[in-house]
């Protein structure tokens, strides 16, 4: 009972950190593509025979913004889905005490 | 591991495993700082291969009559390349072009391998004997890391050949002036190392989300998986292009920058 006490715990705070990992990149990114797109509008409106730069400049910026979101993405889904490190190397740390 | 029916977990880490050589022993197997993956290589080195045979032919027959769709998409993508370093870059250098090319096209093509299906190049290395193959290239921190390190390499060298002596004036003097020069140094010493970590990060960061995400899709029911799968592989089309891009534009930037002095 102790035991599943404990992986529960883990868990819990898994479940916590995966959903702050994919949350607050989102967050941020849609922030930043908010501002980017907007700003680019504003750009167009006032140059449109400059869209097609901007558009290939909003295209890098965007390639920026996005990259560390996916970052964190990732390595929320892979706690998620993945063999949690966290929960292994306590159920190695288990198998010590127990002599299992 | 048992191959037939593992579970997720199983699954994923079988993805997420590279099929590797112990240099110590000359073995299969992880051997730590002295090990090859060689799925990593053999795909890469084909690639870079294949694209430099298709450019070197294309080159070979150029005509001025009537070129043909190859050369017409050769020429394309160098004056693709050639505008985005005459925009950025107002120096003479013999060698950013043919570099930003072939950074551009060869990033672009290991990251179109993550467009095949997951399980198609492991299924085939299976019938090999070789049980963990991870066919992208640019997922890989090692190639990543390479290649941002080389640009490292060049923007050191042109940073001193360039700028000479003048180097040593304005990594102590800038940004704040001679008095605080210590804060100076340290200053040029963070903006340079963050470079070729966060270039090789980014590539390799979105690289790794995208082949995860893939894998995890390939875990949805048979039925259900053209879906996600394609939505994914579409957004997916537009993260590729954009990364190479961007890892050729940024190579660009810090280049023309090393030959820029501040004053």
């Amino acid at each position: 009972m102790e035991y599943a006490q404990l992986v529960a715990h883990i868990q819990g705070l898994t479940a916590v950190a995966v959903g702050l990992l994919i949350g607050l990149p989102a967050l941020g990114t849609a922030i930043g593509f908010g501002i980017l797109g907007g700003k680019f509008l504003e750009g167009v409106a006032r140059q449109p025979e400059l869209s097609p730069m901007l558009l290939m400049r909003m295209f890098l910026m965007a390639g920026l913004v996005d990259a560390f979101a996916a970052i964190a993405i990732a390595m929320g889904l892979l706690l998620l889905f993945g063999n949690n490190p966290l929960i292994l190397a306590v159920a190695k740390v288990l198998a010590v005490h127990t002599g299992a | 591991m048992s191959l037939l029916h593992p579970t997720e977990g199983e699954y994923i880490q079988h993805h997420l495993d590279y099929f590797q050589l112990n240099l110590h022993t000359m073995h299969l197997g992880n051997g730590g700082f002295w090990t090859l993956n060689l799925d990593t290589l053999i795909v890469s080195i084909t690639i870079g291969a294949l694209f430099l045979f298709v450019f070197w032919l294309a080159a070979r027959r150029a005509t001025s009559n009537t070129p043909g769709k190859l050369q017409n998409f050769v020429e394309m993508l160098i004056e693709f390349v050639d505008g985005m370093v005459k925009e950025a870059f107002h120096g003479r250098n013999e060698l950013i072009a043919p570099l930003g090319l072939t950074i551009f096209v060869w990033i672009f093509l290991m990251n179109c391998m993550d467009l095949i299906p997951v399980d198609l190049l492991p299924k085939i290395a299976s019938w090999f004997h070789v049980y963990d193959f991870r066919a992208v290239p640019t997922d890989d921190l090692n190639v990543t890391f390479a290649m941002s390190g080389v640009v490292f390499l060049l923007i050191v060298f042109y940073n001193i050949k360039v700028k000479g002596l003048g180097l040593t004036k304005e990594i102590l003097s800038q940004p704040f002036g001679w008095w605080l020069m210590p804060i100076n140094v340290l200053f040029r010493l963070l903006e340079e190392i963050v470079k070729p970590v966060s270039l090789s990060l980014r590539l390799y960061g979105n690289m790794f989300a995208g082949e995860l995400i893939f894998v995890l899709i390939a875990l949805l029911p048979w039925w259900i998986q053209w879906t996600l799968g394609g939505i994914w592989s579409l957004f997916h089309v537009l993260v590729i292009s954009i990364q190479a891009f961007i890892f050729m534009m940024l190579t660009i930037v810090y280049i023309s920058m090393a030959h820029s002095s501040h004053d």
